[in-house]
């Protein structure tokens, strides 16, 4: 007797916390609508942004052994932090491999995936992004050991070939040897720093990434010397941050944020100056930084949002040469300002 | 007369019935909410439920199959690989973990001192350390320390090894070999099914009855090993220009993954076989040493067989647990269904349809395993009449 009533009791309860759970989970997903809160709302009364990011590769996003993150990627999720808080420290990294960061992103677990990702149709449309301005233009490339002297793609007919699970190289590389009608072998890794472990092991003859990755890996394999990138380029890589579709808001203010980079590079507004800048007269300087007009609070941003981006993170050649340039000695080349030939280039900010 | 007596909220038939009522309704609840919560979700996203896009070509390489695969190939046959790839690993380690499993716990109550360390150490180094890590030894630490390909370590019966992989002795694929194989097959059946016979005729008439049976084993046997021996086509891999050809290529990966799988398995199971063989009563091995049975004999024919009772439901288990572990395959760059389906997942970001998929396919590969496993344990109970 007891014990009916008490599992009627439980059931009871169990149903209540259903429904309640139920109808919490409603507004959560009506959340990252286009009705409801939009993402800049929830990270700004968080107090934080929680940015996506790769943490295994050097010159993007790096943990070093202090777990300071450094690199492109994470220097823009600072950059996103210091819009928003005046406080570039306010950020906090989630590690992801290529197979996770999708599902990251449109779970609601990141605010911003800044992770290296190359923007394709596919991935804009049937996968539900929204991809943000690109911030590093890129291609697909070969490492290889010196000692193999192969010289092309072509030469690696038969061989096996390293490449990352779940990214669109793993599908040029398929795509060019299917094109070239050679045969190969992947052997596809989940993780970064195993994939290049086995090359350097002799598990494969070739490693295929992006160049500025190859690049950035050749430098800390124990021997660099002994490897090289071929010259060769397959593919197309434009990589930059994404956010969830249907919450332009949110997407607005990180495109701006990244714009703002390019802008400040193009009317040299660099940290070092930034002080004078904002003395300037010159009233698309004025505009830029938030002395005059309305840019920044027009879109629920502070005012001067590019202002704090310049003061604690500084312009995009500023973050290119601190993190990829110096380092790794890689040419700007179509990350120029469109102004020297490259590809960086901001709409007005008017 | 008195029943009617008895108020409804009273009734215990009542009462039952309305919380297995209420229990369903929970349970409708909950389901709908999920039912509702997914496909709010959906639509938010505009993404439709279907299984579509299988059909879609694949446009990724798999390395390691054993049906044959091309990247124009469409989604469903790369999971089709996947699931080869997963079952050749799963039914091979159960196999070769048993093994390792039965002679480790045997080991491990052997009188000899030194055996039984070895055992100890075996069973507690690979039980108390998590198989990823093992994995990542055996693979990095292991396989890929093997000399390159094109300067493989050459072992006895053309046995290449390199960090590509291993080459070993082969069939070919043959009419000739096909022909010896059913005719292995066959002898197999045959000698099993007579051999019950004869124990049979043994049992019931007792003496020298069977001997016929006896002799058309033996013919069987060696008609067997022959076919074994020269009726399958054996290919011996040959080093030539650089590269090995012919025998059976396996790739490091698969090798490193199945080496894995099956020691920390194996130790798990030699606790199992140790546990069941103590389970069984210290007179039983009195008794068979009274009868005059050497030690081995009384292993075999009466402590065993006894063991085998208490083994079979925990060993279901272990099974049930290789074939999940077998998923750690993406850590050391194996191409089995899980990492199969979570770069289809990654491609066309069908989440819920492939999370699904993997769900039906282990809880499948389960199923079976325990299926299995409770018709094998029925077969050795003790039968009481």
């Amino acid at each position: 007797m007891r014990k009916w009533l008490s599992l009627l009791l439980a059931t009871l309860l169990t149903a209540t916390i259903a429904v309640a759970c139920a109808s919490s989970n409603d507004t959560t997903a009506g959340g990252g609508g286009g009705s409801g809160t939009s993402t800049l709302d929830t990270v700004l009364s968080r107090g934080s942004l929680i940015c996506g990011v790769n943490g295994q590769l050097p010159g993007f996003s790096f943990v070093d052994s202090k777990g300071e993150y450094s690199g492109l990627d994470a220097d823009y999720c600072r950059a996103i932090a210091a819009a928003l808080f005046d406080d570039p420290s306010k950020v906090e990294y989630r590690n992801l491999s290529a197979q996770e960061r999708f599902t990251a992103l449109a779970a609601g677990e990141i605010d911003v995936l800044i992770r290296n990702t190359t923007w394709t149709i596919n991935r804009d449309t049937a996968l539900g992004l929204e991809f943000e301005p690109t911030t590093f233009y890129d291609g697909q490339g070969m490492l290889v050991t010196k000692a193999s002297g192969v010289k092309d793609v072509k030469g690696l007919s038969g061989k096996s070939i390293c490449v990352q699970s779940g990214t669109t190289t793993e599908q040029n590389l398929t795509d060019r040897f299917r094109k070239l009608n050679i045969p190969f072998t992947p052997v596809v890794f989940d993780d970064e720093d195993a994939l290049y472990a086995a090359f350097t092991q002799g598990r494969c003859q070739a490693a295929t990434s992006d160049r500025s990755q190859l690049t950035a890996r050749r430098k800390s394999l124990p021997s660099p010397d002994n490897y090289v990138v071929l010259d060769e380029v397959i593919s197309k890589e434009p990589l930059g941050p994404a956010v969830r579709n249907n919450d332009s808001k949110w997407a607005d203010a990180v495109k701006w944020i990244i714009y703002g980079t390019f802008q400040a590079e193009e009317s040299d507004i660099t940290q070092a100056n930034l002080s004078q800048s904002e003395s300037s007269t010159d009233p698309e300087v004025k505009r830029l930084l938030g002395k005059e007009g309305t840019l920044g609070t027009d879109m629920g941003l502070p005012n001067d949002f590019v202002a704090r981006v310049i003061k604690h993170v500084g312009n995009y050649g500023e973050i290119y040469d601190r993190n990829i340039g110096k380092p790794f000695q890689l040419e700007r080349g179509l990350n120029k300002l469109w102004t020297e030939g490259g590809l960086i280039y901001s709409p007005p900010f008017r | 007369m008195d029943e009617q007596k008895i108020p409804l909220w009273r009734d215990d038939r009542f009462l039952k019935l309305v919380g297995q009522i209420v229990v369903l309704a929970v349970v409708i609840v909950i389901l709908s909410i999920i039912a509702h919560n997914i496909s709010v979700n959906f639509r938010r996203l505009g993404l439709n439920f279907g299984f579509g896009f299988l059909n879609n070509p694949a446009s990724f390489g798999i390395g390691d199959h054993i049906i044959p695969y091309s990247p124009t190939d469409p989604f469903g046959r790369a999971l089709l690989v996947g699931v080869t790839n997963t079952l050749r690993v799963i039914i091979l380690g159960i196999v070769l973990a048993t093994l390792v499993g039965i002679v480790a716990g045997i080991a491990r109550l052997s009188d000899n001192w030194l055996v039984r360390q070895i055992s100890t150490l075996y069973v507690e180094l690979f039980r108390n350390t998590p198989l990823l890590l093992q994995l990542f030894l055996i693979y990095q630490a292991g396989f890929l320390r093997l000399p390159p390909p094109e300067q493989p370590l050459q072992l006895p019966f053309g046995t290449f090894l390199s960090n590509r992989g291993m080459d070993i002795l082969w069939p070919a694929a043959s009419a000739r070999t096909l022909i010896a194989l059913a005719v292995i097959i066959a002898c197999l059946i045959a000698g099993l099914v007579l051999r019950q016979r004869q124990l049979k005729i043994m049992e019931l008439q007792g003496g020298n009855a069977g001997q016929g049976y006896q002799k058309i084993l033996i013919a069987l046997t060696v008609v067997g090993v022959l076919a074994l021996l020269f009726g399958l086509q054996w290919e011996m891999p040959s080093f030539e220009a650089g590269r090995v050809n012919g025998g059976l290529y396996v790739s490091s990966e698969y090798s490193a993954l199945l080496f894995g799988l099956v020691l920390y398995t194996g130790a798990f199971i030699a606790e199992v076989v140790r546990a069941g063989i103590q389970s069984v009563s210290k007179g039983q091995w009195e008794a068979s040493q009274a009868l005059g049975l050497r030690s081995n004999l009384a292993m075999r024919l009466v402590v065993f067989p006894q063991a085998l009772r208490v083994m079979i439901p925990p060993l279901t288990s272990e099974y049930a647990n290789l074939a999940k572990n077998s998923s750690l395959a993406a850590g050391i760059a194996y191409a089995d269904f899980f990492q199969v389906s979570f770069t289809i997942n990654n491609q066309t970001g069908r989440v819920l349809e492939v999370v699904l998929l993997i769900m039906i396919f282990y809880l499948t590969i389960n199923i079976i395993i325990s299926l299995g496993m409770n018709w094998f344990n029925q077969r050795v109970q003790l039968k009481e009449r």
